[in-house]
């Protein structure tokens, strides 16, 4: 079972690569819209990616007004 | 299609088509690649009309406000009818607002009755604001586990078992049907009332040029609540004996599938879900070989000149196979609205022999206002006058662009609990819609921008600037306040709207970097799409009224005599 920092961590990596910004510049309380200047539809392709890494689904309604990657972790911390 | 002209009210309409088209597929919902049910007609009658006897055994009585919370899905609709069959009046409101505004809005609105998602109430239910809602009886939730807290609320399903026939209860044209919220989860919300006639007879002049049909499938991801989905996703296709798909999910792969899965004939998006669809499109078309891109570029130039005059659906799917394949084959039009869409996207789908209806409207208006009749398609417009809408432009200027007025039956009644700004909105029956254009020599109207402060996203969102600025009340600033950009400094664009902050230092106060920070900091707790993109540093006393409010328009006429590119400090 995953630590929740090691979720977090995974989750910035994931992030980092799938828009292609250097690993390690991304923080847990970083806002990923601002800081990755990203809508909410290209959040929802973050999501699939990062679903399919951890392998479990996560609903819609779950990540409903997350913005910042510590909150995101802790959703998918609760269904790990 | 049910002739509309012979009904008063949405509820008798819906509770005819229910009969007339039993056997119809109504609805089907899906979750990923996963379909949770398919209803006939038969079956939502089956389900409504318990939930409508348990309303009424809820003592829900008639013109009583039912708000719901919900995404989009069966019981969205199923709820909606079961409102109506009682003579409730719906207030449907956004799910993807913060607990907060959807205490404010429930209050506001005087709701009897909640019906909304277990995973939502769970949020309003841990939220404070409840204790306002003083109207609030009864609390309906959908999908809640066994050992749920539900705090209050009954489970909707437990409603399924009660076997008593309801009463219908008829409602007048002129009766109200809905509140819905345009906008103003600050100070000021903007609740339009909308009567059954204006419903109806939109419904009659939208399905004019956009028909639907038993068969016919339209796929639902624009929020119920927003009034294009409520009439082309649910009150237009009923009436029709056509089928709506509900998706569980957002998810661009699982949105893509779900067009050729269900053979669609028609989706409405926001112009950020076109210009998303545009850009897989085109990176697909970038990847092929040159050799079949040269014939693919050649076969849509073919296209393009041979549906110059009006679209021609079967001769397109035959050229650009592919393309239709990938959409299920059976597309016959996408509805773009909530925000203006650039032309060159429109186009973009047009000459793939995909119609793009697009158009023009305002919930105050009953949804559309203009639409493209595609004869021929204009991405430069939006359109003409829907049947029955009158529409003139006032205070042109040299170029002949001006406010944009109308006047329909299709028009609110009002804003709730807001006479002095209904008064201010419709002038001898013309509703002004506050935002700028002019009618080109065909008649297509072409619209240049607002003359009110607010912005619309490219998710099709209302943001007024005064509804944002609570959270800047912490700053340490000796005055602020929000601005649309656009509002100041006017750019003739729907596109690319911003939000500015204005402030005021102290005296010997500077913009330093801790200040900014603090801005930012604020700024973040806006939804991303509500926040301020530029800071401006006023430095005189704001102009004020008797009653210390901030004379706007005032303060902004002051600002626009200053360059926006100097002036304009990133946040």
């Amino acid at each position: 079972m995953r630590t929740i920092d090691q979720t977090t961590r995974e989750i910035l990596e994931l992030a980092a690569k799938h828009f292609n910004v250097p690993a390690g510049t991304l923080a847990p309380d970083d806002d990923f819209f601002k800081k990755l200047g990203i809508d909410s539809l290209q959040t929802l392709e973050l999501l699939s990616r990062i679903e399919n890494h951890f392998n479990i689904e996560l609903p819609d309604y779950e990540v409903q007004g997350v913005s910042d990657f510590r909150t995101l972790a802790s959703r998918i911390q609760s269904r790990l | 299609m049910l002739d509309l002209a012979k009904y008063q009210s949405i509820g008798a309409a819906l509770k005819d088509a229910l009969d007339q088209f039993a056997n119809e597929i109504c609805l089907i919902e899906a979750d990923r690649e996963r379909e949770n049910e398919r209803l006939t007609y038969r079956d939502f009658k089956d389900r409504a009309l318990p939930l409508a006897r348990t309303l009424q055994d809820a003592n829900y009585r008639t013109a009583d406000r039912a708000a719901m919370i919900m995404t989009n899905q069966s019981k969205w609709l199923i709820s909606a009818y079961a409102i109506f069959f009682c003579g409730g009046v719906l207030v449907p409101l956004d799910f993807k607002l913060t607990p907060g505004e959807q205490w404010q809005l429930l209050t506001h609105s005087g709701a009897a009755v909640l019906i909304t998602e277990y995973p939502i109430w769970r949020q309003l239910a841990a939220s404070s604001g409840r204790a306002d809602a003083k109207s609030l009886h009864t609390i309906l939730v959908t999908e809640a586990s066994p050992n749920a807290d539900l705090a209050g609320a009954r489970r909707w399903e437990a409603g399924q078992a009660n076997k008593a026939a309801p009463t219908f209860v008829p409602r007048a044209r002129n009766d109200l049907a809905t509140i819905v919220y345009s906008s103003g989860t600050g100070g000021r919300p903007k609740g339009c009332m909308m009567t059954h006639e204006n419903y109806l007879e939109q419904c009659v002049a939208l399905t004019s040029l956009y028909p639907f049909a038993p068969g016919f499938r339209y796929l639902s991801i624009l929020p119920t609540n927003h009034a294009i989905d409520f009439m082309v996703g649910f009150f237009g296709p009923f009436i029709c004996g056509a089928t709506v798909v509900h998706l569980r999910t957002l998810r661009p792969e699982f949105v893509r599938d779900a067009f050729a899965k269900y053979k669609i004939t028609y989706v409405s998006v926001v112009p950020l879900v076109l210009k998303n669809l545009q850009k897989g499109l085109q990176a697909r078309f970038d990847a092929l070989p040159s050799g079949k891109r040269r014939i693919f570029n050649a076969l849509v130039a073919v296209n393009k000149a041979l549906t110059k005059s009006h679209p021609r659906l079967g001769l397109s799917r035959r050229l650009l196979k592919q393309v239709h394949v990938g959409f299920g084959g059976e597309l016959r039009a996408i509805i773009v609205g909530g925000a203006f869409t650039e032309p060159q996207t429109l186009q973009f789908f047009y000459d793939l022999g995909i119609p793009v209806a697009n158009g023009y409207g305002l919930t105050e208006a009953g949804t559309a206002i203009t639409v493209n009749d595609l004869h021929p398609f204009r991405a430069d417009t939006v359109g003409k006058p829907l049947p029955g809408m009158e529409v003139r432009v006032v205070d042109a200027d040299k170029d002949g662009i001006g406010e944009v007025l109308v006047r329909s039956k299709t028009v609110m009644s009002g804003y709730l609990n807001e006479p002095e700004l209904t008064a201010e909105t419709i002038v001898d029956g013309w509703l002004k819609t506050g935002d700028l254009g002019r009618f080109d020599p065909a008649g297509h109207l072409q619209l240049f921008g607002r003359k009110k402060n607010m912005i619309v996203t490219e998710e099709g969102k209302n943001i007024y600037p005064e509804d944002i600025e609570a959270v800047f009340e912490s700053l340490a600033v000796k005055e602020f306040c929000v601005f649309a950009a656009n509002y100041i400094w006017p750019q003739r664009s729907m596109v690319g709207e911003q939000l500015v902050l204005v402030i005021h230092l102290e005296p010997g106060q500077t913009l330093t970097e801790e200040l900014r920070k603090s801005i930012a900091q604020l700024n973040s707790r806006l939804l991303n799409y509500k926040r301020i993109h530029g800071i401006v540093v006023y430095q005189e006393d704001f102009p004020r009224t008797a009653s210390l409010k901030i004379k706007r328009n005032v303060l902004a006429e002051r600002l626009s005599k200053l360059d926006r590119a100097e002036t304009v400090l990133p946040v």
